[in-house]
């Protein structure tokens, strides 16, 4: 039995002539401790896939697994990172952390809770703002709140929906370690939307690009042959990840091209033709 | 996570921050940028104030010359020459039995002020010494049951100020105990907004005359057979009902557009309905709420002194209209009076509430 399971899941917008099939057809399954990266183009249907997962909608046809039950609602065991942080500006790091930690764990005595949630906070090494309210934070900053609240409340599957996107490149690359750390030490199921291959290929176990929208649908699998712990510079010269990330790259280059070549509109055009002019000064 | 609190960021924070600049000055830290900050912000304001007492006081002037041309006018056509030359000398004297009654100068107005002090203050020493007079035999009334003596005298103008304060809190307390819950509900649910949004848009324009009106005829009902003075309650029920409207909406308004995000989390996070309202709702309205309850307290503040006046209630409204029908040779300039006090009392309280506002708003531009 696979871990999550996306059976035929079709997702429409809107009714009538307005209907927009966003998501058509998506099968994927994530085994138990694998990491799963989705790689596509803005606009390709990612958030809303991410929030069929974690139970924030709900799909048009076909089912979500996870554990072999089908997912109704959101659930404490699916931790979700959402793309804008999305921390409440009016409670401090250790507050917003705290607010989730005591709604995973409502039987947990105070200074328990309290303690949970110093560990996260020191975990994405956060102690000395923990007072602070995210405007005072940057943007590195409260993604790392958002990772340490939802770890905090022991998920055992973490979503993350381009967590990185907003972030420069130079915090990008330390959040991703900061998180891969973390996801090593328990080994939880991860799936990561993102949309920067190397990102993902650095990451993932394998890697499943996202044919962009309107019908978005998966796209064939590749797998990351890469001995972990990953080296950044060292990969860089690693044939296999040569190999594999041209092929992503060429693979959504090529939807891509195809998406521009590939006009739906037809143009319909007035009859006209040209004045007599000759004739009309007679 | 201690910061400095200091004078400058406390006044800055309740939006009075020229008074930092204006400290600069005296203690000779300041360099060209904040002189002409300090220009700006203090030399310009006191300026425009004396070109507007100018203005005033030669308006002043020449609608007095007006009426004393057309009063002399007038007693020549009626009474004749002699009259008329006997009431000429009497203006020019100054005689306040004879002067022409128009619209008050500022030292009229100043003197007046001073004068509703020293009243105030001969009323305020008179009710001193009845309250000592009467402490020993109030002792001995409520040690038999009976009632205590009370100061029954003529409250003076700045009772009158406390008296329309406590109209206008009591009021406002009232608007914000009605208008922020029921606000609350009707932006969480949209069955109730609908059920309620016709009643919102029709009785939102009524005047504050006819809210009065209308609490006065259903209090009256209420009371009947008490021998309590109603004029209170119905005036602040008044003010009450004219200013809720501003919160109301702003609550619902607040409420029904919390930013999805935020919902979102509620969502992930599984909070339950209480924890979702308590915790994520109102934080995220609060600064749309505050808004609503600024409006309301100046228009309650607004709405009073006709209310008051309606309602025959103590307080300003009525001293205004005492003063209108009394007629006596200071009245304009006592009600001109009122004119500045009101105002200035009006924007002490939008400040206050900006205070509140900033306070609890996470929004701080200016944290302290």
């Amino acid at each position: 039995m696979a871990y999550l399971e996306l059976n035929n899941i079709y997702k429409t917008y809107g009714q009538g002539d307005s209907e927009t099939e966003v998501l058509s057809n998506i099968n994927l399954t994530i085994e138990e401790g694998e990491f799963v990266a989705i790689v596509g183009f803005t606009g390709s249907g990612k958030t809303t896939l991410v929030n069929l997962i974690n139970g924030l909608i709900e799909p048009t046809k076909g089912e979500v697994l996870f554990k072999g039950a089908p997912v109704q609602g959101t659930s404490h065991e699916r931790g979700v990172i959402f793309q804008n942080y999305s921390l409440l500006p009016w409670l401090t790091v250790g507050q917003n952390v705290f607010m989730a930690v005591k709604e995973a764990f409502p039987k947990k005595s105070k200074t328990e809770l309290n303690d949970i949630v110093a560990n996260y906070v020191e975990m994405v090494s956060l102690t000395p703002a923990i007072n602070k309210r995210p405007k005072e934070l940057s943007g590195g900053m409260r993604q790392r709140v958002a990772v340490a609240r939802a770890l905090a409340m022991k998920p055992e599957m973490i979503i993350m929906d381009e967590p990185l996107g907003a972030l420069d490149a130079l915090t990008r690359g330390n959040l991703q370690d900061e998180i891969l750390n973390i996801w090593g030490q328990d080994k939880r199921t991860a799936l990561l939307i993102t949309n920067d291959v190397d990102e993902g290929i650095y990451m993932a176990d394998r890697i499943i690009p996202l044919r962009p929208g309107p019908n978005a649908t998966l796209g064939p699998e590749f797998k990351i042959d890469l001995e972990r712990p990953r080296d950044k510079t060292e990969m860089n010269d690693n044939a296999n990840f040569k190999e594999t990330r041209n092929a992503i790259i060429e693979y959504l280059m090529d939807i891509g091209d195809e998406r521009k070549s590939k006009s739906t509109v037809e143009y319909v055009l007035p009859e006209l033709s040209p004045k007599d002019f000759v004739n009309q000064f007679k | 996570m201690k910061q400095s609190l200091t004078l400058g960021k406390v006044t800055k924070f309740m939006g009075l921050g020229f008074l930092s600049t204006l400290k600069g000055l005296f203690t000779g830290k300041l360099d060209k940028e904040e002189f002409k900050t300090f220009l700006r912000k203090t030399v310009v304001p006191i300026a425009s104030i004396l070109l507007f007492i100018g203005l005033w006081h030669m308006g002043a002037k020449s609608l007095y010359n007006i009426e004393a041309d057309h009063k002399i006018e007038k007693a020549l056509t009626d009474q004749g020459q002699e009259a008329a030359v006997a009431l000429r000398a009497c203006i020019a004297s100054g005689e306040s039995g004879c002067q022409p009654n128009t619209l008050p100068s500022p030292s009229q107005v100043w003197d007046s002020y001073k004068s509703l002090l020293r009243d105030h203050n001969i009323i305020a020493a008179d009710k001193a010494a009845f309250i000592e007079k009467t402490a020993a035999l109030n002792e001995t009334r409520t040690a038999q049951g009976l009632d205590a003596i009370t100061y029954t005298g003529r409250p003076s103008f700045v009772d009158q100020i406390f008296r329309s304060l406590k109209t206008v809190f009591a009021g406002f307390l009232l608007a914000l105990f009605i208008a922020v819950p029921l606000g609350i509900f009707i932006g969480l649910s949209p069955t109730l907004k609908s059920a309620f949004n016709w009643f919102i848009q029709i009785f939102k324009p009524v005047s504050p005359v006819v809210w009065y009106l209308l609490v006065f005829m259903i209090v009256k009902t209420l009371l009947i057979g008490s021998n309590e003075d109603s004029s209170f309650t119905i005036s602040f029920i008044s003010v009450g009902l004219c200013s809720m409207w501003a919160t109301l909406v702003n609550t619902a308004m607040g409420v029904s557009s919390v930013d999805k995000d935020y919902i979102n989390v509620a969502k992930v996070l599984k909070l339950g309905n209480f924890q979702k309202i308590f915790k994520v709702v109102l934080p995220s309205s609060l600064p749309l709420i505050f808004t609503g309850l600024k409006i309301t307290l100046s228009v309650a503040w607004m709405v009073l002194i006709a209310i008051e006046l309606l309602a025959q209630s103590p307080g300003l409204g009525l001293f205004v209209w005492e003063e209108f029908q009394n007629g006596a040779n200071d009245s304009n300039a006592k009600i001109i009076v009122a004119m500045f006090v009101i105002g200035i009392i009006g924007f002490l309280l939008d400040r206050l509430m900006l205070t509140i506002q900033n306070w609890v708003s996470f929004d701080k531009t200016d944290a302290i």
